[in-house]
């Protein structure tokens, strides 16, 4: 193929998959909306205001850019599973199989299509936001950049999930087990320096901590860790999760017989 | 001699250990309308599959049109289009955008693309349908519309798996003429079908495949050639209850207005209207008893069986 046709064939995966989540805008852009208002409402208004400051900010300031990355990884993740997952469901997948679009393609196609979905959500939702705080943007190219490689590294975690699912069971255990945990033990509700020396040690283990400190230092300024190296770990993982995509599409694992 | 197809000792085993291709050859020449038959089992979709890119060889080479399915994999697949046994669409999506969508996963311009679609789609009746969602469609229509799919990229070999599978008889014709049509104009054509009438009539060359081996790979007449005997079923114009005595060939009264005459290869039916004409028994009209490719295929299956237990 040419570097065109690679072209038109990769706009072709990433139309259907915006396609595909805004023809069912009520399941996936309003519930994520509604979770995150309802986030804002109780532990920003009612809970955060008997909390009071952290990192020299209201509470309600300290969460909202954690919110907002909790629903872009959330969201970035679940419409690559659900989305790969049904079209390998349904055999459809075979149409891209058949044709001459290469792995990488495939891959980056549905990764677009996630990190679309994933925007849109943390756009809503960052609209939102404004009715209960003011959002003060401390460098907007560190949170331009932090989510959308946030969104890319969940997108293709989505991708990895989609190939080993054999049923949709198995689509919900990642996010219920791994994805949720690490959201919410990743600083989205407090600060590192709450916690004790060793689980303050323990969470540097944990990757959504450095997103979502990334993303709140390019908000409000302040970080728990050093974000030049949140983007070295970022970066780092999205090669190997990207790398393992690639080599299990390649080797035909759950794709192909 | 250019080849479309050219499979050389493919080779198929399974994670579980089942072995479903043991080292198959042939090929298909360019402009063939070629049959691969064989019972349930036998290994076709696993030959097609591997064809087809969905499931990976345990060795041998596939090549298509000269391009190596492994060295040259792009151009091989462009050359190809595949309907699959199995509907494989998203059921969800409109008729046009799933023409449309596999035109693009062939690097083909969205405009081109839509005049691709409309072209196929009036072609294939299925024009009027081209907003609905492909579950709304009939079996009749949902399998064109794999063809239309297909046929979108131009494809010089199109591989059908079963393509009339459920399909009643007026819309099996209406898909055979335009399988014809599409042949004649030079696209080449390899077809699996449980129904031996359709192969009989649309293919040239055929391969019949069995437990994973090619039991018979040669041109329809020539196999047709072999078969030793033909049954036909002959409807009388008036009752009778009696056969007369005959020589030469065998016969039997199935009811008072049929009888069933069996006869040897290189025999003529005129011996047995000669010898019906002067014992005043009339003939309307005759029919052969089953299809004769039917025939040949059960024999040779029922020998490759006999075969194998054998050994």
């Amino acid at each position: 193929m040419t570097n065109y046709e690679i072209y038109i064939s990769w706009l072709t995966i990433v139309r259907k998959e915006i396609q595909r989540f805004m023809r069912i805008w009520v399941q996936t852009l309003i519930p994520p909306s509604i979770t995150m208002v309802l986030y804002f409402i109780i532990f920003g208004n009612l809970i955060g205001t008997r909390i009071g400051e952290m990192g020299g900010f209201t509470y309600m300031q300290f969460v909202v850019p954690g919110l907002i990355m909790m629903s872009v990884i959330t969201n970035s993740y679940s419409n690559v599973v659900s989305s790969f997952y049904s079209t390998k469901y349904q055999g459809n997948l075979e149409e891209m199989l058949v044709s001459p679009t290469p792995n990488w393609v495939i891959l980056t196609g549905y990764v677009a299509g996630g990190v679309a979905r994933g925007l849109a959500v943390g756009t809503i939702v960052t609209t939102l936001s404004l009715f209960f705080t003011d959002l003060n943007v401390h460098n907007f190219a560190i949170i331009a950049v932090v989510v959308l490689m946030t969104s890319i590294l969940f997108s293709l975690g989505g991708f990895i999930n989609a190939i080993y699912a054999n049923s949709f069971d198995d689509i919900s255990i990642i996010p219920t087990f791994v994805l949720t945990p690490l959201t919410y033990l990743g600083g989205v509700f407090y600060s590192i320096e709450l916690l004790p020396d060793f689980w303050a040690s323990v969470s540097q283990i944990n990757p959504v901590l450095y997103m979502v400190n990334a993303f709140r230092y390019g908000i409000l300024g302040v970080s728990d860790i050093n974000v030049g190296l949140a983007f070295a770990v970022i970066v780092a993982f999205i090669v190997a999760l990207f790398s393992f995509c690639l080599y299990l599409l390649n080797t035909g694992k759950g794709i192909r017989k | 001699m250019n080849y479309a197809l050219e499979i050389q000792q493919l080779h198929k085993t399974y994670a579980n250990g089942f072995t479903a291709l043991k080292g198959i050859s042939f090929k298909v020449e360019e402009g063939d309308f070629f049959a691969l038959l064989g019972p349930n089992g036998a290994g076709k979709s696993s030959t097609l599959g591997v064809v087809s890119s969905l499931v990976n060889k345990t060795k041998g080479k596939v090549t298509i049109f000269g391009h190596d399915l492994d060295g040259d994999s792009n151009a091989a697949k462009r050359l190809m289009g595949i309907v699959p046994q199995e509907f494989n669409f998203n059921a969800f999506e409109k008729v046009q955008d799933i023409v449309i969508q596999q035109a693009g996963y062939y690097g083909i311009e969205r405009n081109q693309a839509k005049l691709r679609c409309e072209d196929l789609l009036l072609q294939l009746g299925l024009w009027d349908k081209r907003d609905q969602a492909a579950r709304t469609l009939s079996g009749g229509m949902k399998r064109r519309l794999m063809i239309a799919r297909a046929l979108v990229h131009q494809p010089k070999l199109l591989i059908l798996d079963e393509p009339t599978a459920g399909v009643d008889i007026e819309l099996r014709r209406s898909m055979w003429a335009f399988l014809q049509h599409i042949n004649a104009q030079g696209t080449t054509i390899i077809l699996t079908t449980h129904y031996l009438e359709e192969a009989e009539s649309l293919c040239h060359n055929i391969a019949i495949i069995d437990q994973g081996d090619i039991v018979e790979n040669t041109s329809m007449k020539t196999l047709l050639r072999q078969l030793n005997t033909e049954t036909f079923i002959l409807d009388l114009a008036e009752e009778v209850n009696e056969l007369p005595a005959q020589t030469g060939y065998s016969a039997c009264l199935l009811n008072p207005h049929q009888m069933q005459v069996t006869i040897n290869k290189g025999q003529s039916l005129n011996e047995v209207f000669t010898f019906l004409s002067a014992m005043q028994v009339h003939v309307t009209s005759m029919r052969n008893k089953t299809n004769r490719l039917e025939e040949l295929f059960v024999n040779l299956v029922q020998s490759n069986q006999t075969q194998l237990k054998g050994v």
